[in-house]
């Protein structure tokens, strides 16, 4: 029998640098992560999305080594390191508001890890300016953390972890503590970092925007438990369940009853009377059942007359109640003829919707692929 | 309006300025001229640097001076190691509610008066006191021993006098030192020893610093634990002052000594400043 060959590439390749295996962690009665069980490919950029107190810095913190997990296992390059102090983990945290070392100055704080591993002054001095140099601030090292702007003790804060060429980078919400415009930047920059120092970044934030933006995977996460582990673009398009469809990017949602099935198109009778086509995408659904119906702002289309509309699935004219104007992310409220909530609409500034004002006779329309129909939901 | 707030600032100046003038500043340039002058006759004096120069000569009395600051110093460095760890487990360790009562344990020694407090270390250390007692019955000594009027008694009493006014800043800066700080030490390799030498105490230093200014300064003013823990051979240089002034009535010397004591407290707060590269005012503010 011929035997295969052994394929390095691939052996090495499906080891992932981080896995957790059914992790779980207990504060007394409270559950505060469940079973959660992930795998981060070298190299990649993992982000966990989940609101506050979901349990994500609980995650990062096992895997940090400073909690141990209640029961299930951490692997890191296929090795459990469970028994592996956090001083001995080859993983680096950058932490929430950054815990940069305030009695040394930018150098020594670079070096700390360095000095730690015993290593001779002058490498660490040549490691720490070469570092400064790759995240391009190469004249701070003498200086003191608070004479930093938020942004650069951001940067020092990774290089500090950096410096040690850890085989996982943790971070927690690195820019919760910026204000928006620098997190705007940051996110770019930070994913340059990462594909410039090419390590394994597991990056936790309840910003939606900061996930989608950065990461090749995200686990979106709550109340503990992992509801979807998906590239940006899967959840977006394709949630698998009604937490992540209303938490990833905005979405209209209706809830009320599956009045009709046709293969995986769903029609909902919502609370509000109004029929609501969607797509079960393969779900479970039945008549009767109760379901929610989520729609994107940006799917539905918008005309002034009927008319116009190319005849989609479910149609609707209303109102506009307000208009939301913010450049290319303009939004209109609709309040529907007969009644429910107010639907919001995404208002192109180009064709003739762009002069859209309050009170004007809208038409809104989709088709059920579109809309993603949920089981649940009478909340 | 400018008169009216010049008004407030003197207002509120003033008892401190007051505070300052009358018991402060004015006793001690009082005491400066008292040093200054020899009697040469009844009710004659001259101005003269003999009270200094009779301070200098005496080796029991410089004996007594250097001997009073080597123990203030130990004591307060014992005070120090002692109080770190205490302070530590208290502003780290444990969270709310025990914090507050372990941080009230402190203090409760301070709601009796001195005397009381080294009157209870008498009642445990003196021949027919617990501890002998307790050895005995135990069947560790044979005969009573006597574990007052001696060094190790004075130091004991030095200690515990000061524990509270070093833990007191020492939890305040300890506390400020935000967890995260810590736990990336760790994160990033550091072993425990190393932490405590290059994050915790170096945080820490305003603390220590100004817990150990007012320890020593405490230990070398006290009177009441070196005189009943160490007896009357104690050789305290307070006792020192004592006598000039009570027993002997000779104000002059009294008054030189009381000038040599607040010279030797201050260069040695300067010198401990000065190795510790901390600034009076960073140890304050
Ligand atoms: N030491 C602890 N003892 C008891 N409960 C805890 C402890 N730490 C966290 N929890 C609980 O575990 C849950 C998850 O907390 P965690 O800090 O992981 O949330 P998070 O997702 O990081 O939230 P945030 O986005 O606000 O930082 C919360 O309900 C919290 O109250
Ligand atoms: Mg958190």
């Amino acid at each position: 029998m011929p035997v295969p060959p052994f394929d390095f590439e691939v052996v090495f390749a499906m080891v992932p640098d981080l896995e957790c295996r059914e992790l779980t962690k207990r504060f007394g009665d409270n559950l505060a992560v469940g079973n959660v069980s992930f795998q981060v490919p070298p190299g990649s950029f993992f982000s966990i999305l989940g609101p506050s107190g979901c349990g994500k810095t609980t995650i990062m913190r096992m895997i940090a080594g400073f909690l141990a997990p209640t029961s299930g296992d951490i692997l890191i390059k296929g090795n459990t390191v469970l028994n592996v102090a956090p001083n001995k983990r080859p993983v680096n945290m950058v932490f929430q508001h950054l815990a940069l070392f305030p009695m040394m100055n930018i150098a020594d704080n670079i070096g700390y890890g360095l000095r730690r591993q015993g290593m001779p002054k002058a490498e660490i001095k040549r490691r720490v300016a070469e570092v400064l140099e790759r995240i391009g601030l190469p004249d701070v090292a003498m200086r003191r953390v608070d004479e930093l702007s938020g942004g650069q003790k951001q940067r020092i804060a990774i290089a500090r972890c950096m410096v040690l060429e850890p085989d996982v980078l943790l971070l927690d919400e690195p820019l919760g503590a910026l204000d928006l415009k620098l997190r705007e930047h940051m996110k770019i920059e930070l994913k340059a970092l990462q594909a410039d120092f090419d390590t394994t970044f597991v990056y936790i934030t309840h910003d939606q925007s900061e996930a989608l933006v950065m990461s090749d995977q995200i686990a979106v996460m709550n109340d503990g438990r992992f509801e979807q582990i998906g590239t940006a673009r899967e959840l977006y398009y394709r949630p698998e369940s009604a937490f992540v469809a209303g938490f990833v990017g905005d979405a209209n949602r209706w809830s009320g009853r599956v009045e009709r099935l046709n293969g995986v198109e769903v029609e909902l009778l919502s609370d509000s009377g109004m029929r609501i086509k969607g797509s079960g995408h393969g779900r479970n659904l039945a008549k009767g059942d109760p379901a929610v119906i989520y729609v994107r702002p940006e799917a539905i289309e918008l005309a002034r007359t009927k008319a116009d509309l190319s005849n989609p699935d479910t149609m609707i004219s209303g109102r506009v109640s307000s208009v939301l104007f913010n450049g290319a992310d303009s939004r209109i409220l609709v309040r529907a003829d007969d009644g429910g909530v107010e639907i919001e609409v995404a208002l192109p500034q180009t064709g003739d919707c762009s002069d859209m004002r309050q009170g004007d006779e809208v038409h809104l329309g989709w088709n059920a692929n579109q809309g993603n129909c949920f089981q649940g939901g009478g909340d | 309006m400018r008169t009216e707030l010049r008004l407030g600032f003197f207002l509120l100046l003033t008892p401190l300025v007051l505070w300052l003038s009358l018991l402060i500043i004015i006793p001690h340039i009082d005491m400066f001229l008292v040093s200054l002058r020899e009697r040469i006759g009844v009710g004659k004096y001259q101005l003269s640097l003999a009270n200094y120069l009779t301070f200098l000569e005496e080796p029991l009395y410089l004996w007594t001076f250097l001997r009073t600051a080597l123990m203030s110093i130990m004591a307060t460095l014992i005070t120090l190691v002692i109080a770190f760890p205490v302070s530590f487990y208290i502003a780290k360790m444990v969270k709310g509610r025990l914090q507050a009562v372990l941080f009230l344990l402190c203090l409760v020694p301070f709601w009796v008066s001195e005397l009381v407090r080294t009157f209870g270390w008498m009642i445990l250390l003196r021949e027919t006191g617990v501890i002998s007692n307790f050895l005995q019955w135990a069947g560790l000594v044979s005969g009573p021993v006597e574990m007052l009027y001696n060094d190790v008694a004075i130091m004991i009493g030095l200690v515990y006098t000061s524990m509270l006014f070093m833990v007191v800043p020492l939890v305040t800066t300890l506390e400020s030192l935000d967890d995260a700080v810590i736990e990336a030490g760790y994160d990033l390799g550091g072993s425990g020893p190393s932490i405590l030498r290059e994050i915790i105490i170096p945080h820490a230093m305003p603390g220590i610093v100004s817990g150990s200014i007012v320890v020593f300064m405490l230990s070398l003013g006290n009177y009441l634990t070196p005189r009943i823990l160490g007896g009357k051979d104690s050789l305290w240089f307070t006792e020192l002052i004592y006598s000039q002034f009570i027993v002997r009535f000779n104000w002059e010397l009294g008054a030189a000594f009381g000038f040599m004591l607040l010279i030797l407290s201050s260069v040695i707060v300067w010198g401990m400043l000065r190795l510790t590269g901390q600034t009076l005012e960073k140890t304050m503010g």
